[in-house]
């Protein structure tokens, strides 16, 4: 399989008062026209890695990387030309606080069309008919409505598939999805992976989707990276993540709730310093 | 159940702009004993975090009646309303202050309410949701997305409040830290006998939180259910029946 990205040593680093605190610290993968997940602790790094990749780094935070090559592409050297031309259209990210990023004072609408400008020249009566249907396809029961709300009239669950929908017209050959369907109940997040999972298998997009829900990761993604304290402490097979060999991996599975009823309390990790080195 | 501490009975929302009518609950009624968890589950837009907005005060609500220990509440809500019942929002970027810090965010209302000790109160609250003394001084923008989520927790908690309503409050979170922040809700309904209304789309969370549970869809509630009926797929509708079923994981479409 050919190489859609290649990231070695990635590093994100952030002044604080403390001094430099590196927050991702040595990230090396390949991502292939796949389902690649990311899980981890909060706070350890897997939003920031997003960022990056896509050269979106909060200032003044700081990434460098070794390597950092998007189909050909050397995006540590990308000038701000190359990333208009690559950033929205060729790769997208849905951020992890949709609401937050989506424009407050504009419809959903108006920013549906906005993204579409990317795409092939249509005639604005089309663009709004693939907006609504995007929204269709990410099960809101009334498009149109939706389609004249601003972001502050939706639920978050709503703010999420919007956001989603406006990162699909566009039909990026990467998309990193960070926490995409943490809003969604279960019925209309296994519709919204339908829609990723046939970009994927039938456009050859490559999918980064990061997600903290490791029943879900474990029967939509293809490999998984375990990130812990900035680092990937293991890359497995998805099918494979009950036999993980990390104990932070490891330990998660005991503490998800049950819905047949389990242990109370949860049972809780018990952190090991090392496994920060 | 005992005492009731929360009810609302046959309440309405609707939502007007322009040409636009989104009525948003349609007839949702329930009450929460004292001491009770209790959690909502359902279709994304079916109006959860409105009834919770509608409880607080915070959305048009057109019918219908709230009451908090028997009393029906007034609009606006009286002054010592949120110190009695405090609400983590679904949204916490939203929800907290973009220019203030973490420790202004905690120490705000301690000193609005007159709390004594706020010093040890905040280090208490930061360390109760895993957040050491570092994070502090620090801005929303400056945390990643489960931490602050960990922060609007400890703001919630940090006043000892009697009723907590609480919106997706584990949604941002791995299993290791939101099973750390169910066993410290848990702890403290047990020690101060707290009273819960509780929002996830997580099944097996309501499933561990919540003594018993509504399902909505489409602004209605359209079904009941005790952790018992759940934990053994007891469904009687089904809506309930497809969460329960989509809850085991993704499966690829079969057509
Ligand atoms: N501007 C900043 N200054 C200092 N530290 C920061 C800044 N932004 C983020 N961080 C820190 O970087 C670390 C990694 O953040 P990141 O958002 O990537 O975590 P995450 O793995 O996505 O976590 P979550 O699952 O909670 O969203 C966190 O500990 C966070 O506090
Ligand atoms: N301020 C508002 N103006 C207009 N419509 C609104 C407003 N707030 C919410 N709505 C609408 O009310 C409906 C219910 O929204 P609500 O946020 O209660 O859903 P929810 O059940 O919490 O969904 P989710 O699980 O996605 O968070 C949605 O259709 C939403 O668009
Ligand atoms: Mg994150
Ligand atoms: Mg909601």
């Amino acid at each position: 399989m050919t190489a859609l990205l290649t990231v070695e040593d990635l590093r994100v680093t952030f002044p604080t008062r403390q001094g430099p605190s590196e927050v991702v610290r040595g990230v090396t993968f390949t991502l292939g026209r796949e389902r690649l997940g990311i899980v981890g602790e909060s706070g350890s790094g897997k939003s920031q890695t997003g960022r990056a990749i896509l050269g979106l780094t909060p200032p003044p935070g700081k990434a460098t990387a070794r390597v950092l090559d998007f189909d050909g592409i050397d995006l540590r050297a990308a000038s701000p030309a190359t990333w208009r031309s690559l950033r929205g259209a060729r790769m997208s990210m849905v951020m992890q606080d949709p609401k937050f990023s989506l424009n407050p004072v504009m419809t959903i609408g108006k920013q549906l069309m906005e993204a579409l400008k990317f795409g092939a020249t249509q005639s604005r009566s089309e663009a709004k008919a693939r907006a609504i249907a995007m929204l269709e396809a990410v099960q809101i029961r009334d498009p149109e409505r939706v389609f004249r709300a601003y972001p502050h009239e939706l639920s978050g669950g709503m703010g999420q598939r919007a956001m989603i929908a406006m990162m699909l017209v566009t039909e990026p050959d990467l998309l990193i999805a960070d926490e995409p369907t943490s809003a969604l109940d279960v019925t209309v997040q296994v519709e919204v992976l339908r829609i990723l999972d046939r970009l994927v298998a039938e456009r050859g997009m490559g999918l980064i989707f990061i997600s903290h829900d490791l029943r879900l990761v474990s029967s939509f993604c293809d490999r998984v990276l375990v990130m812990y304290a900035g680092r990937v402490v293991e890359e497995l097979k998805a099918s494979e993540l009950k036999q993980a060999q990390h104990p932070y991996t490891r330990g998660l599975m005991n503490c998800l709730p049950q819905i047949e009823g389990g242990q109370r309390p949860l049972p809780t990790l018990e952190r090991d310093a090392a496994w920060a080195k | 159940m005992g005492q009731v501490m929360l009810s609302v009975e046959a309440l309405g929302v609707t939502f007007r702009r322009g040409g636009d009518t989104v009525r948003a609950v349609r007839g949702v009624s329930f009450d929460v004993g004292r001491g009770e968890s209790f959690g909502i589950v359902g279709e994304s837009g079916s109006g959860k975090s409105t009834v919770l907005r509608a409880i607080c005060g915070l959305a048009p609500t057109t019918a219908g009646a709230i009451r908090l220990g028997g009393q029906v509440l007034e609009t606006p809500r009286p002054a010592d309303f949120y110190r009695r019942v405090q609400m983590v929002f679904q949204d916490p970027y939203a929800s907290l202050h973009p220019r203030h810090t973490v420790d202004k965010v905690l120490s705000e209302p301690l000193a609005i309410h007159g709390f004594p000790d706020r010093e040890a109160r905040i280090e208490r609250a930061l360390a109760d949701v895993g957040l050491g003394p570092d994070f502090r001084f620090r801005y929303p923008h400056q945390l990643s997305g489960g931490q602050r989520q960990r922060v609007a927790v400890a703001r919630a908690l940090i006043l000892e409040p009697e009723v907590l309503l609480l919106d997706e409050p584990t949604s941002a979170l791995d299993a290791s830290i939101q099973a750390e922040v169910l066993n410290l809700l848990d702890r403290l309904r047990a020690e101060r006998g707290l009273t819960y209304l509780m929002v996830s789309h997580d099944l097996a969370v309501v499933a561990h939180m919540c003594e018993r549970l509504v399902v909505m869809q489409h602004g209605a509630a359209v079904e009941e259910l005790t952790r018992a009926a759940l934990a053994s797929h007891r469904a009687e509708t089904d809506y309930t029946r497809m969460l329960l079923a989509a809850s085991a994981g993704y499966t690829p479409a079969t057509t």
